[in-house]
């Protein structure tokens, strides 16, 4: 016997697996990233001072970034779609496009730490950049991760495109699931350390 | 998968065979996909965790019974030497399961060897109080985190899951095979923590800061404590990579005919509890992560201002809360609870209705229980944090909370005990386990009531009564489970059966022993004996009353211990020399005894995908020609 719906879909619950498996891991990373909010009020609140993030962080860079990061969900998207319809060069461009504007917000962010470590400000300096540090380092981490598995399905993974096209297109929707989340979670980020 | 589903049938041209069979226990055994591999993978690496803890165990009980005395090393030592030979004797010379398992046994003994010497542990011979502490901390992690969610979620959900749902293996294998790899190199480099200067973690299961995060006082990257947490950042991974499948199986993969009404309660048991994997293991990876930058970035998320360590002000900014820590933790550490018990609840479900021969009484009332339970068990956490001075508005939630709680789980247990009634119980060796659970969980869960309120959780909290009420649910709760399944299930894995005689022997030492361990806990705990006491309360005028039951507690563990050395010998005697058994050997209704043959094909499990036409438990149903009708049968015959 073969496993069933790897790349068909049940017919009672509308999902192939991988698709199931992706919204469960991203109910997981909903629980992860909540109790780091959730911890990221507790502190503040606890906290005898607090600073604005505008006076110790650069908001124009991260307002850059956060066009960038958006702008890549879209060729995501895009890429995704192109799928769908069968144009498999239009797909590695924008395939293509999604990992260099993933990379480019990785830059950015690394000139901030960078500007942030000259001026003598490091985590353990107080528990605004503590969490400042771990929460976006972390979401810096699933940036990665993402560039990483797109990077693989841009380059030598897109073989299964020749023999399984539905299940690639597939791969790629999954693919894309994650990175909107990771999108997603730029857009709380950005307002609750730079602007709040 | 694309594997040929005959893999294991082809066999290797004559000249080539033994090199190519080396090769092909590897790859069958050792990297494999297929889920019942792994989840024999997981039953044999978790087992190993589960003896390690046990003598993390007794070591510690000779330091309660006779603080100050020198250990002898020895006769700790020894049996587990001699049962390593005998098992390996069984096995013979070519690599398997059994010579790999003697292996290990005599790798604990060292281990054992290793523990009890050193200067820094055990000065000749007497034990240091920090590595007591060691002791304490890493028995209850072992035995939570690697010993029985491993046994009870990777191994037996593994095995049975794709089984009873009629499934060819799980949704994603290769996500299988990562969990138990990820779970693995977790119990590793928790093993290795115990090498490294200062040695393994102190600061409890629980791993409170501020202590944990300034605890040992070492500069060196790779503290006991920080290994814990990088231990713990794999585990979590396993358990995660581990729930999204399971979930996903049970969703997706059930069979034709086979509605949620129809699974077999066991299935329902670990759709439940992946649930509570998969939404309650990320906070505290949060918060190992928080605990993390604490200890290697020196930020101070759970480090107050003003914080004085041996005299000398902490040199950090300060400004954290220790009590974040318990809140991210507990998130954990109470659904923790429901992973532990609710697959031993599963697997007793399926074993009692197997013995009575008639269905189990209130089904769907179990279910809903269930269902219920495990969303409760996210909103109850605060009860183990009533005295940290959280405030009464919040104890009031949280005790009428866990009150609730109480509600779901005597459901599920009276449907158990109201389905004995009238039944004509078949007393083999796994009914006896999981008659037995019944009573005992139900003593860890009475027990576990004066803890949930608060005002009585004041002379309670923190002694040996919250030891003996959670060793209550988890010791002859959800471990005599995990051993009724293994007895049952061990057919089907094996194609033999399990000696009765010796099991019957095992079962009953166990119990009694049990009992003689945990209940004088109780009492200790009722007098305010401190569970953190490293010498067992010898110094404190309120424990002499009850001093004398250390050396009573210590006893029965030792002896305990015997009796799972017969397991031990009987489990891998029977894997060789077991009497082989019939398909369906428990004349069993479910799909893996009825439709799936013995031992289930790798890769595939069924000869032909089985359809189901019934519900899970029709035992004994009138006008039959059999007392047991499988739901893989269209009607009576």
């Amino acid at each position: 016997m073969e496993i069933p719906y790897t790349s068909a879909v049940h017919p009672e619950t509308g999902l192939y697996n991988a698709k199931g498996g992706i919204w469960l891991f991203l109910a997981s990373e909903v629980m992860l990233f909540g109790a780091l909010f959730t911890s990221y009020i507790l502190l503040r609140v606890g906290a005898t001072e607090w600073p604005h993030g505008s006076a110790i962080l650069n908001v124009p860079l991260a307002t850059l970034n956060t066009v960038v990061l958006i702008t890549s969900s879209v060729t995501m998207v895009m890429s995704w779609a192109s799928l769908m319809m069968k144009n498999f060069g239009r797909y590695r461009l924008y395939m293509g496009l999604t990992i260099l504007l993933g990379l480019t917000f990785l830059v950015v962010k690394s000139f901030e730490y960078g500007a942030k470590f000259e001026h003598g400000l490091f985590p353990s300096t107080s528990t605004f950049l503590a969490i400042y540090f771990t929460m976006t380092g972390l979401h810096g981490l699933h940036v990665i991760g993402g560039i990483i598995v797109n990077s693989y399905l841009w380059g030598p993974g897109r073989k299964l495109w020749k023999t399984d096209p539905q299940r690639f297109t597939n791969r790629i929707e999954v693919a894309g699931l994650y990175w909107h989340f990771v999108d997603i979670v730029w857009i709380f980020l950005f307002p609750v350390f730079y602007l709040l | 998968m694309s594997t040929p589903l005959t893999s294991q049938a082809v066999e290797p041209a004559p000249g080539v065979r033994a090199h190519h069979e080396e090769l092909s226990w590897w790859r069958k055994y050792v990297f494999s996909t297929d889920h019942k591999i792994i989840a024999l993978q997981y039953a044999f690496t978790s087992m190993v965790f589960l003896l390690f803890g046990f003598m993390l165990m007794v070591l510690m009980r000779w330091q309660l019974a006779y603080p100050e005395r020198s250990i002898p090393a020895l006769p700790f030592v020894i049996p587990l030497g001699i049962i390593g030979l005998v098992v390996i004797f069984i096995a013979g010379v070519k690599p398997s399961i059994n010579s790999l398992m003697g292996l290990l046994l005599l790798g604990l003994g060292a281990m054992v060897m290793f523990l009890t010497s050193g200067e820094e542990r055990m000065p000749e011979g007497i034990m240091l109080p920090e590595f007591y502490n060691s002791l304490g901390a890493m028995h209850g992690t072992i035995m939570v985190f690697l010993g029985v969610v491993p046994l009870a979620v990777g191994a037996f959900g593994n095995f049975v899951i794709p089984l009873q749902i009629g499934a060819p293996d799980m949704a994603f294998p290769k996500i299988n095979a990562a969990s138990y790899w990820a779970y693995f190199v977790g119990g590793v480099v928790m093993l290795a923590s115990f090498f490294v200067p200062a040695g393994a973690a102190q600061s409890g299961w629980t791993s409170y800061p501020p202590l944990a995060a300034v605890t040992p006082l070492s500069r060196d990257v790779l503290t006991g404590q920080t290994m814990w947490i990088l231990g713990m950042v794999f585990l979590i991974t396993s358990s995660l990579l581990g729930s999204i499948n399971f979930i996903t199986t049970i969703i997706q993969l059930r069979t034709k005919g086979l509605t949620f009404m129809r699974l077999p309660f066991f299935v329902w048991a670990q759709f439940v509890t992946s649930f509570l994997l998969l939404l309650a293991f990320p906070p505290l990876e949060a918060a190992a992560i928080f605990q993390l930058m604490d200890r290697v970035v020196g930020t101070s998320f759970f480090l107050p201002s003003g914080l004085v360590l041996s005299g000398t002000p902490l040199n950090v900014s300060g400004g954290g809360n220790p009590l974040l820590w318990q809140h991210l933790f507990w998130f954990l550490a109470h659904p923790e609870v429901y992973v532990l018990i609710l697959p031993a609840l599963g697997i007793v479900a399926e074993i009692i209705a197997n013995n009575i021969r008639k269905p189990l009484w209130g089904y769907k009332a179990m279910v809903y229980s269930l269902i219920f339970l495990g969303f409760m068990s996210f909103i109850v956490w605060a009860h183990h944090m009533f005295l940290t001075g959280m405030g009464t508005v919040m104890s009031a939630f949280f005790q009428t909370t866990t009150m609730i709680i109480s509600i779901p789980s005597v459901v599920i247990l009276s449907c158990l005990f109201i389905s004995l009634h009238g039944g004509s119980i078949r007393f083999n060796t796994p009914m006896l386990f999981a008659l037995v659970f019944l009573p005992m969980f139900g003593i860890g869960g009475l027990t576990g009531l004066p803890l949930g309120l608060a005002t009585s959780d004041i002379h309670l909290h923190d002694t040996y009564y919250v030891i003996g009420h959670f060793h209550y649910v988890v010791a002859p709760g959800t471990l005599f489970g995990l051993f009724a399944g293994i007895y049952y299930w061990f057919p089907k894995v094996s194609g033999r059966r399990m000696n009765e005689l010796w099991g019957k022997i095992h079962f009953w030492g166990t119990f009694v022993c049990m009992n003689v361990i945990f209940f004088p806990m109780l009492i200790q705990g009722m007098a305010g004996v401190s569970r953190r006491f490293y010498d067992g309360g010898q110094q404190y005028a309120h424990a002499q009353s009850v001093l004398y039951l250390n050396e009573v507690m210590s006893i029965a563990a030792w002896v305990m211990a015997v009796f799972q050395l017969i397991f031990i010998i009987n489990f891998f005697v029977c894997i060789r020399k077991g009497k082989k058994v019939t398909e369906n050997h428990w004349q069993a209704t479910t799909l893996e005894w009825a439709a799936a043959p013995t031992p289930p094909i790798a890769h595939g499990n069924f000869l032909t995908r089985p359809v189901v036409y019934r519900g899970p438990y029709e035992y004994s149903v009138p006008g039959h020609a059999k007392d047991y009708t499988p739901q893989n049968q269209a009607r009576d015959v």
